[in-house]
């Protein structure tokens, strides 16, 4: 097994489904035979708030955060939040970005306005960027809530990791009767990757 | 190999707390804390509790211990400070069955009032204090604490902070283990009396106790050595650890699984072995302090790993590390923050609204609504502790004039009012204080994730129980009858109506909000109403309704310009308003906020609150 530790980065806005796809993919890499090591902070009213998940996975992992400069993988699940992550990544780090837009307060009341060149800065500072339209995607399935689960699809396609197991372990975080819905939302995410 | 499973330090917590045999558990709600108790209740042969308050969480885990049950009692770090009476005596009695006090850190103040080092509490109390670096060691800690207690007849304590108690990793789960002792009560006086005969020979007791505890130390199997290069010898433990060994992956570690009493021939001996020491600890420094005392040179510990905050191995590399940077973000711009906001449809917006038109100075106290601090409301200007909001209201109404106090209020939620809010408000009456107390009352505690209280009428397992009137309880307090009012806090008119009576009353009145839960009380609310819109025909862009803080309501610059008005004239506008609909749930505040009747429902009538499944069993 290579020694090398494997950094992914997941943030998004409270409510998105931030902290359930990083669940799953920590239990996706311990049944892989990996060590693994997850770490968000909860509390306080998220609702709204920016949230944010380490996951790091390995043969032997220390730190459950990520030093910046080292996420291998930043996956974000709204284009702006993208932008405050970006010191904790390298131009090697592969970035996979929901293409929605959710304004914070300070922008809805127009104090701020909301970051225009957010592609432009991607595309120019970093070798590998996916821009998914996993809301669109997710909405188009019957729910625009399995959007974490169509851009944990897209990145499952970028990780050496068996597909099957991470489909068992995400179906194992969902009663029954959101299965299929789920399935189909994490193989569109699959295929959304591959036409890139 | 044993099957390894992902629990976080909280959940590993528990598990260890049964597979040690635990009976009884109690806490009151707190981050990083709460999630101990809650999955304590999956457990079916531990009687888990929450309590009104640590305090009380405390004692009813002493009565267990006492009655010869292992038992823990769970809090957050601030909660000990509650604890702390008990607790400081608890020390001298020593136990019965095994007592575990989990303490749980928050550096970094994710959701804190402060980010105070609760190690010093056990030098302080004299007790033994283990600290995992891992979900592995918080299982294994909470047994060997049980175990620890019984054997050296004292509590222990357990720290944990955020990055332990909300990071998972893997676990090996063994089964539960009962200790083979019978249940009962035993009488002793003289260890369980502490009048101050009997506890200055405690005292004696306790002091020996902590030397036995020392030499225990030196073989404790979670204070680990691992020798590789000696250049540098790093003597660290807990989460500090795991950050350690990413910066110094080739140095010797000394590694503390216990906090205090601390292993001096052990920690001599790892310092002999190398030529410079490094002591890495969060927040204070509590072992590079006592290591110091014991007469050995530290080259590196405060004075260049920082006191506040938290450690990160980006903080570490930055110090450490000649050739780390940490890099420049690629985008240049500013990000727009995007901080934690009241839910849209929030009760608490209202009342904050409403004392802010009415210009009063606000002492808040410990709750989501201490977010009402921020803009765009600002309808808060004091916030210390749990129960403070009365405490410090009812000393500045004793020494401020009649217009002054006419112009203050406090505010608490329910569930703080119930912790440390009723001998407060005791005070305001028996000492005649002209002053207002404004009780939010959500139905649930709400800012550490809707866990129930005395006043919602169900226990932590969903067991239905009595639930507080809390204006019974005030007018039992001697609050008089006709200065306790309910309030419908969505009817905006009403309350302020309602507030301005009672800030001009002399004496103590208290104004209890009504019908008004959660908004993510599933229980409670029986359908979100139809989502309101901006008529744009008729929105004059006056952003009275952005005063709300509400973050289903936005501004949209893109209508600036002149536009024609329901009554056909032109007029120009810098913009307007529009209610995101996936985001509304009608609450009907933004209804009642605009003037010009720009804000309207759906349907003809725009009710003032949600309509409820169920009524609280309170008249």
């Amino acid at each position: 097994m290579n020694s090398k530790v494997t950094n992914i980065l997941v943030a998004g806005v409270g409510g998105q489904g931030v902290i359930l796809a990083s669940d799953v993919m920590a239990d996706t890499f311990l049944e892989a035979g990996y060590d693994v090591k997850k770490s968000e902070v909860h509390g306080m009213a998220q609702r709204g708030g920016s949230v944010s998940s380490h996951i790091r996975f390995g043969k032997k992992v220390y730190s459950p955060i990520i030093k910046m400069g080292e996420v291998d993988y930043l996956c974000t699940m709204e284009r702006m939040e993208t932008l405050r992550w970006l010191n904790y990544c390298n131009k090697f780090t592969v970035i996979l970005v929901d293409d929605i837009e959710v304004n914070p307060p300070i922008v809805n009341l127009g104090d701020m306005e909301y970051p225009q060149d957010i592609e432009k800065t991607l595309r120019n500072n970093f070798k590998s960027v996916h821009i998914i339209p996993a809301t669109t995607i997710a909405a188009g399935l019957g729910t625009e809530r399995a959007a974490n689960v169509v851009l944990s699809g897209a990145l499952s396609r970028l990780l050496d990791i068996d597909q099957e197991q991470w489909l068992k372990s995400l179906l194992a975080h969902l009663p029954e009767k959101l299965h299929e819905l789920n399935k189909k939302a994490f193989l569109a995410g699959r295929e959304a990757l591959s036409n890139f | 190999m044993k099957k390894k499973t992902l629990l976080s330090g909280n959940e590993a917590i528990a598990r260890g707390a049964w597979e040690a045999g635990a009976l009884f558990a109690s806490s009151y709600p707190g981050t990083p804390s709460s999630e101990i108790l809650e999955n304590l209740t999956q457990y079916e042969e531990i009687k888990a509790e929450w309590a009104p308050n640590e305090k009380d969480a405390f004692m009813s885990a002493m009565g267990a211990m006492l009655a010869g049950a292992r038992a823990m009692a769970s809090m957050k770090h601030v909660g000990v400070n509650v604890a702390a009476d008990p607790f400081m005596t608890l020390t001298y009695t020593g136990v019965n069955g095994g007592f575990v006090l989990v303490t749980a850190d928050d550096p970094e103040l994710h959701s804190s009032q402060n980010e105070q080092d609760n190690r010093h509490y056990a030098r302080f109390a004299k007790v033994p204090m283990l600290e995992p670096s891992d979900s592995q060691e918080a299982k294994d800690f909470t047994k060997k604490a049980f175990e620890i207690s019984e054997t050296f007849d004292t509590p222990v304590m357990l720290r944990t902070v955020t990055r332990i108690s909300h990071s998972k990793s893997p676990v090996e789960l063994d089964e539960r283990t009962v200790p083979d002792r019978p249940l009962g009560l035993v009488k002793d006086e003289a260890k369980y009396v502490m009048l101050p005969a009997y506890a200055r020979e405690r005292h004696k007791v306790i002091e020996e106790r902590l030397v036995r505890l020392k030499t225990f130390a030196e073989t404790f199997e979670g204070n680990t050595v691992e020798m590789k290069d000696t250049s540098v010898g790093v003597i660290t433990g807990g989460i500090s650890y795991q950050y350690a060994k990413e910066i110094f992956p080739n140095a010797s570690f000394l590694k503390l699984g216990m906090s205090w009493p601390l292993p001096e021939k052990k920690i001599g001996e790892f310092i002999h072995k190398v030529d410079k020491v490094y002591v890495i600890e969060e927040l204070d420094p509590f072992w590079e302090e006592n290591i110091r005392a014991m007469g050995y040179t530290i080259d590196v510990g405060k004075n260049r790993v920082p006191l506040c905050g938290e450690l990160s191995p980006t903080i570490l590399a930055e110090i450490f590390d000649p050739d780390y940077r940490v890099p420049e973000s690629a985008y240049a711009g500013m990000v727009p923050p995007r901080p934690p906001n009241l839910c849209a449809g929030c009760p608490h917006r209202a009342v904050l609204y409403v004392l802010k038109k009415n210009k009063l100075y606000v002492h808040g106290d410990i709750g989501c609504y201490t977010l009402g601090a921020l803009p765009p409301l600002r309808a808060m200007s004091s916030s210390f502790s749990m129960g403070s909001s009365i405490g410090v209201c009812e000393g500045a109404s004793q020494v401020l004039d009649e217009e002054a106090q006419g112009k203050m209020v406090c505010v608490i939620g329910d569930s703080t009012f119930l912790h440390s809010g009723i001998t407060p408000l005791l005070n305001m009456v028996f000492n005649k204080a002209n002053a207002t107390v404004i009780i939010l009352d959500n139905w649930i505690t709400a800012m550490t994730g809707a866990q129930e209280h005395p006043g919602t009428g169900y226990t932590v397992t969903g067991e239905e129980t009595t639930a507080v009137d809390y204006a019974e309880l005030a007018k039992a307090l001697g609050v008089v009858p006709e200065n306790i009012r309910r309030v419908n806090p969505y009817n905006i008119g009403e309350l302020d109506k309602v507030v301005k009576e009672e800030t001009s009353k002399k004496g103590t009145s208290v104004i209890i909000t009504k019908d008004a839960p959660c908004v993510l009380l599933r229980r409670a609310i029986k359908a979100n109403n139809e989502p309101l819109y901006v008529d744009e025909a008729v929105c004059t862009g006056c952003r009275r309704c952005l005063e709300l803080g509400c973050p289903a309501i936005s501004w949209d610059a893109g209508k600036a310009g002149e536009y024609q008005a329901a009554d056909g004239k032109v007029k120009k506008r810098k913009g307007q308003s529009w209610i995101d609909a996936m985001l509304c749930n009608g609450c009907g505040l933004c209804y009642q906020v605009c003037q010009i009747e720009a804000i309207r429902g759906r349907k003809t009538e725009v009710p003032f609150g949600f309509q409820l499944n169920k009524k609280k069993t309170v008249s």
